[in-house]
């Protein structure tokens, strides 16, 4: 038998074999236009909406309101006061919407009464209230709006993320089925080579553009003089990152296990959609319920909504020091668990061609 | 030498291989020939790894296979496919990186597969935007391209143009000649004929011949033998133990009840004077085939 081969074949390696494959997900994806552009229209998005959101913070003009004759207001208010002579003309004004609200003289306490048009004029009462000082024990827990934004935040970077990515390593399974080249490569290498190939550069791509569109957000919010917001998210991001990988891994296994049980991209949807779900309910809980301590902290060690839901349950400061590894741990064994049955459905699904394989005939093999 | 062992493989309750066992020699090409789900799909996909069969084995030079000894294979699957949107020297470059080669080696072996089969110039084009009889090449070349050790090919003749079928062919019989073992499947029996050394007949699941070309012609060849004299040899008919199915002049064509029978012809025919051809008929390969599947 000829030898010549020997000198350029190199020893069969599964970590070689299995970053090949890595690399030309990786290429492919770069290359694609559809993926180019949508990356392009998230930069996009993300840039306008911190441009707007500082730009309304610097324009907040203060509310208008018409002084009646014989009123007087506090001098120090963040008001836009004009003076009015009679309640008739600061009517006319505010039916007009002219102005915000009108003040009159009164009786009453403060020597005025705010007269507003169908509903209360709540930025004006607000600027003629006095608050009383308040000082917390535990200023970490008031959380409130900030915290609704964070929560969104690490949802909708998940939810996006798992969508996209999803979907494309389900298309990139099914398109190697479509085009019958999988048999070549299931006679090269391993069927979980293959399957741990994809994983790790659809993984990679995921985290290369999250960590893109993070690093340009941090560089716009301190640029526009919004860094604030990212004061206390050092720990719980340093979190959401780790969950995000494992939580990743997790839902691209199933995405490509139920991908490689039909044999043409139009029929995807039919075995892709439950895996739709669990990416969908986690962040919509995550919208609706996020004040909501039960629920938040039942999604925290569920693996599908762990990555949501852990690191806000840190940045609220409403864990204890060991949750976050409990639940990573479980997240990790539900990981493996998912990968050990993915590769079972994977392997046993990819040289049946024609109808769509059935969940129990691709468990049993 | 490749040794397939007593393999057998069911689907559910449909037993499509029964106790296949045959050899695929270095440096020879082996046709292996049988109808539509006769199972040489399925005995090429166990060989490859890409299915488990239910019992048997597979061993190259005596030692088993495993996901490293495939990896120094060469396969074309009956079901052609690559990616179409994938240049076509990108993707032989993966391939062969895949099965092993340095990216230098991968690239080298790219450049010259593709002079070889006129594909050069196709280099850096998607192989959706190839001809189909470069995207048959290119499949050739997808096989051929890490300098396998041993050759998998499933009717890779079909839907060849004659112009290609001759370039595969001598690109094939190229690689047989280095000393590797080449089994190719193909139900056109004329090109089998006129390209393998060795034989491996299919039908049902169970192997029916196997063996050199010209042995196994030489087993089925039946008594039927021509025979071409200088007078009339109108006198065969009256020969014992003699059939004829023709005579033209001088030639007789006839069937022997035995060996010595068509020995006495050649004798008496000698007798009456000069015998330019005396030949014992040896059955064409689809005449083998229809007589072992049957």
């Amino acid at each position: 038998m000829t030898t010549a081969h020997d000198t350029v074949a190199r020893p069969y390696s599964t970590g070689r074999s299995v970053w090949l494959v890595a690399q030309r997900e990786i290429m492919v994806r770069l290359r694609s236009v559809a993926f180019l552009v949508s990356t392009g229209l998230m930069l996009v998005l993300l840039l306008g909406s911190i441009t707007i959101s500082a730009l309304v913070s610097v324009n907040a003009a203060d509310p208008k309101v018409a002084v009646v004759a014989g009123a007087t207001i506090p001098g120090n208010v963040a008001l836009d006061a004009q003076a009015v002579e009679t309640r008739e003309e600061a009517e006319a004004l505010l039916r007009a919407g002219d102005v915000d609200a009108a003040i009159l003289p009164s009786d009453a306490p403060l020597g005025f009464t705010v007269l507003g048009d169908d509903s209360v004029p709540t930025r004006v009462v607000q600027a003629l209230s006095v608050l009383p000082e308040v000082e917390l024990l535990d200023a970490s827990g008031a959380a409130g709006f900030i915290g609704y934004i964070v929560a969104i935040g690490f949802g909708l970077i998940f939810f996006l993320s798992a969508m996209t990515f999803g979907s494309t390593i389900a298309q990139s399974v099914v398109e190697e089925k479509q085009t019958r080249i999988v048999e070549i490569l299931l006679a090269t290498i391993p069927t979980r080579v293959l399957l741990a190939g994809k994983i790790v550069g659809t993984t990679i791509l995921a985290l290369g553009q999250v960590a893109l569109l993070l690093a340009i957000s941090i560089v716009a919010l301190s640029v526009t003089g919004q860094s604030e917001l990212l004061l206390g998210l050092g720990m719980p991001f340093v979190w959401f990152a780790i969950f995000f990988v494992f939580g990743f891994i997790l839902l691209a296994s199933l995405f490509a296990a139920t991908g490689a049980m039909v044999s043409r991209l139009e029929d995807i949807g039919s075995t892709t959609t439950p895996v739709t779900m669990l990416v969908m309910i986690p962040y919509f809980a995550v919208v609706f319920f996020n004040d909501n301590p039960v629920v938040v902290t039942v999604m925290s060690y569920v693996p599908f909504s762990a990555p949501i839901g852990m690191p806000l349950r840190l940045f609220t400061g409403d864990a204890q020091w060991w949750e976050p590894l409990l639940s990573l741990g479980v997240l990790v064994a539900t990981c493996l668990a998912v990968i050990v049955l993915g590769a079972r459905i994977y392997e046993n699904s990819l040289l049946r061609l024609g109808q769509r394989v059935k969940l129990a005939e691709a468990l049993k093999g | 030498m490749l040794e397939i062992r007593d393999v057998s493989k069911s689907y559910g309750t449909r037993r499509v291989l029964t106790d296949v066992s045959f050899d695929v020699a270095p440096g020879r090409m082996t046709g292996f020939v049988g109808g539509n789900g006769a199972g040489k799909t399925t005995t090429m996909r166990i060989v490859l790894g890409v299915l488990e069969p239910d019992a048997g084995t597979v061993t190259l030079d005596g030692a088993p296979l495993g996901p490293g000894g495939r990896r120094r294979f060469g396969y074309m699957p009956e079901e052609r496919g690559l990616y179409p949107k994938m240049k076509l020297a990108e993707q032989l470059v993966y391939l062969a990186r895949l099965h092993g080669l340095t990216p230098a080696a991968a690239k080298r072996s790219t450049d010259e597969l593709l002079a070889r089969l006129s594909l050069t110039e196709r280099a850096n084009d998607a192989i959706e935007k190839l001809s189909l009889g470069n995207q048959q090449r290119a499949q050739i070349a997808a096989a051929l391209v890490h300098e396998p050790d041993v050759l998998m090919l499933d009717e890779p003749f079909s839907g060849l143009d004659p112009m290609a079928v001759d370039v595969v062919a001598e690109v094939l019989a190229e690689r047989a000649h280095r000393g590797i073992p080449v089994l190719f499947s193909s139900h056109q029996l004329d090109i089998v004929e006129r390209l393998c050394d060795d034989l491996v007949i299919i039908a049902d699941g169970t192997i029916r011949a196997a063996g050199p070309r010209e042995a196994l012609r030489e087993q089925h060849a039946t008594l039927r033998y021509q025979l071409q004299t200088d007078g009339d040899a109108g006198w065969v008919r009256d020969q014992p133990g003699i059939a004829v199915i023709e005579t033209d002049g001088g030639y007789a064509l006839f069937d022997a009840e035995t060996p010595e029978a068509a020995q006495r012809v050649l004798e008496a025919a000698v007798a009456r004077g000069g015998v330019s051809d005396f030949a014992r008929q040896h059955p064409t390969l689809s005449q083998i085939f229809k007589e072992v599947v049957r």
